[in-house]
């Protein structure tokens, strides 16, 4: 399983990147962390004509955190996200869900911005985007910079709206709103698995505890993360039911379809009562 | 006080290499070697109508292509069937390079050698193959039902069928008498041994000398020896086959030849340049072999306290799309079913069958996991139907030590009679109850259920045929440096033979284990060979060790005597320390390295050991031949039995149907111990393959014949964190059989794993469990099944 | 048409090494074939099993999914360079070999170097971290009971090392 032949062209600035990527687009594959893209290639699922490796540009490889939320460079690993204490403080549920993103090898080395554009349905950290309505900063010669807001960021399996020519050079996580407690669950198979069927979930409360919002995002369940209002069920168990009653998963090998909107119920009312846990007085 | 080394569970000797990265697995060797790589079928079932191979042509750096239409002789006919049987009245072996057809998804169709393994997988992706699709026959009912056929001169995709009864009456007969009876569908999903290293094959002629040295990752370099020369026509003699370091085998790498085998050694010989061949991940799934697939239909009869009067068993067996191994698996699964019980009058006939999908044969447990599943789950279905203590049913049935040998009436896959030698079944079953915890267990389950946990216990028995013939051999020889040069011919794939076959050798010649030297699979070093494979390899080359060392040891004494004079004989000497001394008197001794000098007399001296050989006359007395070496085999009338027991506790979740295992036990006897911890570790590695062929692991094909999860992404062998501690106890039950008591311990760990943790799941959830693995997806079905039909009941 | 060579350098167990190799030669290619360590093995090829597991930078990563030409100018720790410095076995090998935590010995250099870094970050794990630890790397031969005592073990050894000397 040797990769085919690929022009390879290793940039050493942004700029740099984003005028190859012009030049060449349409027959590049930017090259980040390749967890997920070297497999392909080895595989000779995909054969594109070059291969544009971001890996050096250092200027990319940030976790920020201000008062408004946490900026993930492209460069920035799963495990520098997974680490960057100030990160967690202002959004737990990036460290909740990015330590359930295969196994702490892969997260050496696999990029949480090249996941986002990878759009991987059972990915989790297109689901945080998603569920806390994050945005994608992407760059091009053609368009300069444009920020795409998540929920017109995924557009199907493995596919989201970053054009051929473009750079995507961060991911921005809004620190959610108000008191808001977060949670992330999954059920796989084996341990660091892609996911039966995974939830992420948000639940917002006023000073006495009422909740005020309720959302729940899932993976392994559509073509794209979705994310599910739950927000005035009576009670935990009826909004996992409602949200599950939208959710359209497949079978595979792995699970039943029905079995994965049965752990959509399950883990859902477990998930939502967790992140109410954590803020309610 | 013993000072012997057998028995010890010494640290082992082959590890400081292998641990700095120095280890010499087979794509480690031949760097300045060309490299194959296959166009292999995509498609379960066709004929193939064109080959083009133009656009390959360019590709930089290609040096071959071959299709069927270039090879020569013998290298174009089926390959051999290596254990016929004369109920396999329809076998059929597949081609080196498909003729004409193809038969399964992975089948080889074209062979590219090139200067690199990149360079030879693009030009394979340019050869384009048209094929004529052919409709599939995909699963065992879809064989049974024999709309289609796979081979069309093989009627109802038959290639055997086989009954065996053991001689103690009617069965059907002794069912219809009995007291109770019981009827039982079950079935096992088809799994595979997935060694972390794939297939490899080396092969470099020598025009000169007109010799052909293949290094192969095989578990038996003698019969490729055998295999190749057979094919390539030439003679043995110029044909030697090393097997390198390898990287696990479990069974698949018993097979030969494969394909490649005899491919890479004729391009090799073809081209004048040095070929080789190393397997990727994706081709081991669709390729190789895989095993364990069966569907099975037990009838029982029983009386009250669940003392079998009958047994019938009906298996048909997917042997995929050809049978180079025979039937081996489905006759393992047929007699030792019987595990260790009296079971009255028995009848086993199984069908085996082909389907357009990988190729069956032996993978650790070699149909024996089948065989205890179906034994077991009906033992387990007894004592719920007269509601007994599933121990106390299996108790009621066990053959007792006093009845030891016990002849259960059928013929084993060694063509011997099925006599079990020794073993202490009740002492298993009382150690295994207190090990797991069984009598305990009503009280952790209500404190289980009181916090709303579920949990289950089940245990599972087996006796598994071991140390089986025709023999193995060894050749020792003591060096003048003191060295002991311990060669044998069978293979090593982590067993740790180097360090367990030295503790023999050096008990007998008084030495240290670093003192000896063992080699394994190198037909250069001892040719006359069986291979590794059914928990055999201690015990015959064990033994051949023991009986070869014994004749130096002889000898030694008869030299040492000369040499020492004073009219010592032989008998009053003894091996020890590195030299040969006098019992009575230790002070009188001789060093075995002179002893050693001393056995080859020369005319002439090149080195200080051979000036002292010069200086001595005649200490090889005439008749006796020069050198302190011997070789020596050993035979086993029969194999040799060993058993064991496994205990389970397993929590279900009530809510998303999650199965994990709380506890995990083993009794084992495996009779006399030659090194504890490599035994220990024998049991964990084939209990982490039994726990995958029970919850996670699961060759999965669609309706086109495809395999769907060829990567190991989708075949779920089990991490750390999907393995259990295991708790291992063992007791020790001598041989009846061999001269040093040994019995076999390979594959003990992965036999009764599928049925004890059906037993478990089955206790914590009072659903039958009839079908392994099972997911959590599989047991969320099956309790929304049982829900339906209790409500259809009370309805 | 032959492919396009580049240039990489590469510190490789501490000693600088080079090479002239098309980009899609995987890193795990360019050590065993281009450099002769042949310590570092192929399982999969597509990053599960982790029997290709190395250190870049010394952070456990899978040669088999890196392109050689993205290692230029970073180092690189294989299991030969987990040695002690005068070759005798670093700790966790010698805890491999007394704890029996190796059996074929193929998947072995991937947990070599995932544990020796992981000791690093944390020295003193419990048995259900050590067990957690080793999570992402398959081994079919062992059953992970005793490469899991292994991690204990190498920990132990590590502390008796590194412990100040009277």
């Amino acid at each position: 399983m040797k990769p085919p032949p690929v022009m390879y062209h290793g940039p050493d600035t942004v700029d740099e990147a984003v005028r190859l990527l012009a030049e060449h687009g349409g027959q590049a594959k930017v090259l980040a962390g390749g967890q997920s893209l070297v497999p392909m290639l080895n595989m000779r699922l995909t054969a594109p004509a070059r291969l544009i490796d971001v890996n050096r540009l250092d200027e990319l490889a940030y976790v920020r955190t201000d008062l408004e939320g946490v900026r993930v460079g492209a460069l920035a690993r799963h495990a520098d996200v997974e680490r960057a204490t100030h990160a967690f403080e202002a959004v737990p549920l990036l460290r909740q869900a990015v330590r359930t993103v295969a196994h702490p090898t892969i997260r050496n080395r696999g990029t949480t911005v090249g996941s986002l554009v990878h759009a991987d349905p059972c990915a989790e950290m297109p689901a945080v985007l998603a569920l806390l309505d994050g945005e994608v900063l992407l760059r091009s010669e053609r368009a300069g910079e444009r920020v795409v807001k998540a929920a017109d960021f995924f557009v199907g399996p493995m596919e989201s709206v970053c054009q051929e020519d473009e750079l995507a050079v961060e991911a921005y996580f809004p620190k959610p709103k108000g008191r808001t407690g977060t949670d992330w669950r999954e059920m796989s198979r084996r341990t660091g698995d892609y996911a039966m069927c995974g939830v992420g979930t948000a639940v917002r409360v006023d000073e006495s505890g009422g909740v005020t919002s309720a959302k729940a995002v899932f993976i392994g369940m559509g073509p794209v993360p979705s994310v599910i209002d739950v927000t005035g069920a009576a009670d935990w168990t009826a909004a996992a039911e409602h949200a599950a009653d939208r959710l359209d998963p497949e079978d595979d090998i792995h699970a039943s379809a029905e079995y994965r909107r049965h752990l959509a119920r399950i883990l859902t009312a477990r998930s939502l009562k967790a992140a109410y846990e954590a803020v309610a007085p | 006080m013993s000072d012997k080394l057998v028995g010890r569970p010494l640290v082992r000797k082959e590890d400081p290499r292998l641990l700095r990265g120095d280890g010499r697995y087979l794509d480690d060797l031949g760097r300045g070697a060309l490299a194959a790589a296959f166009v292999r079928s995509p498609v379960a079932h066709a004929r193939i109508a064109d080959i083009e191979v133009e656009d390959a042509l360019d590709v930089e750096g290609l040096v071959a292509v071959y299709t069927y239409e270039d090879l020569p002789g013998r290298v174009a006919e089926p390959l051999p069937l290596l254990i016929p049987h004369p109920d396999l009245t329809h076998p059929r072996t597949p081609y080196c390079l498909a003729n004409g057809e193809v038969n399964h998804v992975g089948e080889a169709v074209v062979m590219v050698v090139a200067t690199d393994r990149y360079v030879a997988e693009d030009a394979a992706e340019k050869i384009r193959v048209t094929y004529e699709d052919l409709p599939p026959v995909v699963t065992i009912d879809q064989a049974r039902a024999a709309e289609r056929l796979v081979h069309e001169d093989a009627p109802g995709n038959v290639a055997a069928r086989s009954v065996q009864t053991n001689g103690k009456g009617d069965a059907h007969e002794a069912i219809a008498a009995a007291p109770h009876r019981l009827a039982l569908d079950l079935q096992i999903e088809r799994s595979a041994s997935m060694p972390m290293e794939g297939k490899g094959v080396l092969a470099q002629w020598d025009p000169d000398d007109r010799t052909l040295r293949v290094h192969s990752s095989t578990q038996t370099s003698t019969s490729v020896r055998l295999a190749v020369a057979a094919k390539l026509e030439l003679p043995p003699d110029r044909v030697e086959v090393i097997t390198p370091d390898v990287g696990g085998g479990f069974g698949v790498k018993i097979v030969h030849p494969w394909p490649e085998e005899i491919l890479v050694p004729w391009a090799a010989m073809t081209l004048g340049r040095d070929v080789k061949w190393v397997e990727d991940r994706r081709e081991h799934f669709i390729s190789s072999a895989h095993e364990r697939g069966q569907q099975q239909h037990v009838e029982v009869g029983f009386d009250d306290s669940g003392r079998l009067h009958g047994l019938s068993v009906e298996i048909w067996h997917d042997n995929g799309a050809y049978v180079p191994y025979g039937i081996i698996v489905p006759i393992v699964t047929s007699t030792q079913l019987l595990g260790p019980y009296k079971v009255g009058a028995y009848r086993v006939e199984f069908t085996s069958l082909y389907t357009n999908t990988v190729i069956v044969t032996p993978y650790r447990g070699a149909g024996r996991p089948q065989g205890v599943f179906a034994m077991e789950r009906t033992m387990d279905a007894i004592a719920e139907y007269l509601g007994l203590d599933r121990l106390a049913v299996r108790e009621a049935n066990l053959i007792q030590p006093e009845e030891m040998p016990y002849d259960q009436g059928l013929t084993f896959q060694d063509g011997r009679p099925l006599i079990y030698d020794s073993g202490d079944y009740p002492t298993m079953l009382r150690m295994i109850r207190e090990l797991v915890g069984w009598d305990g267990f009503e009280a952790e389950r209500a404190a289980a259920a009181a916090e709303g946990r579920r949990i289950g216990i089940g245990v599972a028995a087996y006796v598994e045929g071991t140390g089986m013939g025709p023999y193995e051999g060894a050749h020792v020889k003591v060096e003048t440096t003191g060295e002991v040069v311990v060669s044998t011919g069978l293979t090593t794939q982590g067993q740790g033979h180097y360090t367990s076959l030295a503790q023999i050798a050096a008990d007998v010649l008084g030495v240290g284990v670093g003192d000896v030297t063992v080699i394994t699979g190198d037909t250069r070093r001892f040719k006359y060979a069986v291979g590794t494979f059914a928990s055999r390899a201690i015990v015959t080359s064990g033994n051949a060790v023991a009986v070869a060392a014994g004749k130096v040891a002889e000898k030694a004494k008869r030299i040492a005597a000369a040499a020492l004079g004073g009219g010592i004989f032989p008998e009053e000497l003894e091996l020890v320390g590195g030299t040969v001394r006098r019992r009575e008197d230790p002070e009188t001794s001789i060093d075995l390295r002179t002893v050693a000098v001393l056995s080859n007399p020369l005319r002439y001296a090149f080195d200080e050991a051979a000036k002292a050989a010069t200086q001595f006359a005649a200490a090889v007395g005439t008749g006796d031949e020069p050198g302190l070496e011997a070789t020596g085999f050993y035979m086993p009338e029969r194999s040799t039995f060993a058993a064991g027991a496994h205990g389970v506790v397993v929590e279900t979740d009530p809510e998303t149907a999650d199965i994990k295992i709380l506890r995990y036990c083993v009794v084992h006897d495996c009779g006399v111990v030659v090194n504890p911890r490599i035994v220990e570790g024998q049991v964990h590695g084939g209990v982490a393959q039994g726990v995958g062929g029970a919850l996670y692991e699961r060759i999965v094909y669609d309706d086109a014949g495809q395999l769907v999860n060829a990567s190991y992404m989708d075949f779920l062998i089990p991490f750390a964190t999907e393995v259990p501690h295991i708790q291992t106890a063992h007791m020790v039950t001598a041989s009846g059989v061999n001269p040093l008591g040994l019995k076999g311990a390979g594959e003990a760990g992965v036999i009764p794993t599928s049925a004890a943790v059906a037993s478990a799941v089955q206790d914590a959830e009072g659903l039958a469990v009839r079908r392994m693995p099972i997911s959590p997806s599989e047991l969320y079905e099956l309790r929304k099944l049982w829900k339906s039909r209790k409500e259809q009941v009370s309805a | 048409m032959s492919e396009h060579l580049h240039q990489v350098t590469v510190s490789v167990n501490g000693v600088t090494r080079r090479g002239e190799i098309p980009a899609r030669r995987l890193l795990a290619d360019f050590l065993r074939m281009d450099l002769g360590l042949t310590g570092t093995h192929l399982g999969c090829e597509h990053g599960v099993c982790g029997a290709c597991t190395v250190l870049l930078d010394g952070v456990p990563v899978r040669s088999c999914l890196m392109f050689a030409v993205s290692a230029d100018g970073h180092a690189v720790t294989t299991v030969e360079g987990c040695c002690d410095p005068g070759g005798e076995l670093g700790p966790v090998q010698q805890a491999f070999q007394e704890c029996h935590g190796l059996q074929c010995g193929f998947c072995t250099p991937g947990f070599i170097t995932t544990i020796a870094a992981y000791l690093e970050e944390n020295p003193k794990p419990t048995e259900e971290e050590a067990r957690e630890a080793i999570g992402g790397n398959l081994c079919r031969c062992t059953g992970y009971q005793n490469i899991v005592a292994a991690v204990l073990r190498a920990a132990e050894i590590k502390r008796e090392r590194e412990a100040p000397h009277e």
